[in-house]
């Protein structure tokens, strides 16, 4: 059997990740996230170009303040640069690490790919005018049991379902 | 007593490489569940593949309870954690547009990111979009979006709380939820994935 195709028990992934979860609420105080590695990324770009706009502008100027510390120096980064890493020894062994676009058959790679682009757009929107994306506010939401991560949970697979037929054609 | 860093109990710098060995973790699960694959995260919408509805729940309730019984026996204070504030409208409007940016991109930021890394080019083009999105929000983020960002304020809000139940007895029907729906989308995938080869 091709081991690529392998996957580990959903429940016990599920349930190891909550554990996951659990030590970074213990040790650290912090949900498991994403999206706000990546803002923090885009702070930490502008305010090295441009200081002077960060400072000011409502956006960006709460996390440039401080002088001394660079923003780019927050929990959040250092836990994804694990996942990037935890990402790569899995695939490794899984014999997954491929390049290669994914997409349903009968569509084209540039459909997939001009879709990811609009979907990866939206995404980033979304993430931060929702305060948050589906790891760290809803999932870290969850555990914690935040009305806001059920909110989050809703609208985005509640909607997901609701719009799931219009988008059939990109997946099935 | 928990939680560590916030109660000064560890260094910053212990504090961060703690974040670097639990992202491994969670990346290495991502991974192994099979969260980089784009059509086993679309599956959950279509009937084929409900990963992504089995990973989810499992995790948060595991975490909800084992933070409850932490929380219970004294082992972390919930209170002094990074706890999300509820901005209702924001969030429900948010989440509607990650919900097309999902069905469209097939992804979110934490899986787009595995799947990047591990050779994914589909994952590459929507992180670029990601940055592109947080970029243009940035820019836009004073005329456009400051005002719904902060609409719909209701402080830290726990669900239970607000349902005026206690958090053992949300997280009992919650766990009873899961478990039906468990069980009720195994049967769904079984019979969609018998009517035709989704090829994954």
């Amino acid at each position: 059997m091709d081991r690529s195709k392998t996957y580990m028990n959903s429940y016990l992934a599920g349930i190891l990740i909550g554990v996951f979860m659990i030590a970074a609420y213990y040790f650290s105080g912090e949900g498991l996230g994403a999206s706000g590695a990546m803002k923090a990324v885009v702070i930490t770009a502008v305010n090295d170009i441009n200081h002077d706009y960060a400072k000011e502008a409502h956006f960006f100027k709460a996390r440039v303040k401080d002088e001394e510390k660079s923003p780019a120096k927050t929990w959040l980064v250092f836990e994804i640069i694990g996942v990037i890493a935890g990402a790569i020894l899995s695939a490794a062994i899984y014999g997954r690490l491929k390049l290669q676009v994914v997409k349903a058959p009968h569509i084209t790679n540039k459909t997939r790919l001009i879709a990811a682009l609009i979907g990866g757009i939206l995404f980033g929107v979304g993430s931060q005018l929702g305060r948050g994306c589906t790891s760290g506010m809803v999932m870290s939401g969850m555990g914690v049991l935040s009305l806001s991560g059920f909110i989050g949970l809703v609208a985005i697979f509640g909607g997901g379902y609701v719009i799931a037929y219009f988008f059939r054609k990109l997946w099935i | 007593m928990g939680p560590l860093y916030p109660l000064g109990i560890i260094s910053d710098e212990i504090n961060m490489l703690i974040g670097f060995f639990i992202g491994i973790g969670f990346g290495f699960l991502l991974e192994a569940a099979g969260f980089t694959n784009t059509r086993k995260l679309a599956g959950v919408f279509y009937g084929y593949d409900f990963v992504v509805l089995k990973v989810f729940f499992s995790a948060g309730i595991t975490a909800a309870i084992g933070l409850f019984l932490m929380n219970h026996y004294g082992y972390i204070d919930i209170q002094s954690i990074f706890y999300p504030k509820t901005f209702w409208i924001p969030t429900l409007i948010g989440g509607g547009i990650m919900a097309f940016g999902f069905l469209i991109g097939g992804f979110c930021p934490g899986t787009s990111l595995c799947a990047a890394v591990t050779g994914k080019i589909d994952a590459m083009v929507f992180v670029l979009g990601i940055f592109i999105g947080i970029f243009f929000y940035a820019f836009t983020y004073e005329p456009l979006w400051e005002t719904l960002r902060n609409s719909g304020k209701m402080g830290k809000v726990n669900i239970a709380d607000w349902m005026g139940i206690s958090d053992g007895l949300f997280i009992f029907l919650m766990t009873v939820i899961a478990a039906i729906m468990f069980f009720a989308v195994t049967l769904i995938q079984k019979k969609v994935t018998s009517k035709r080869d989704y090829q994954l």
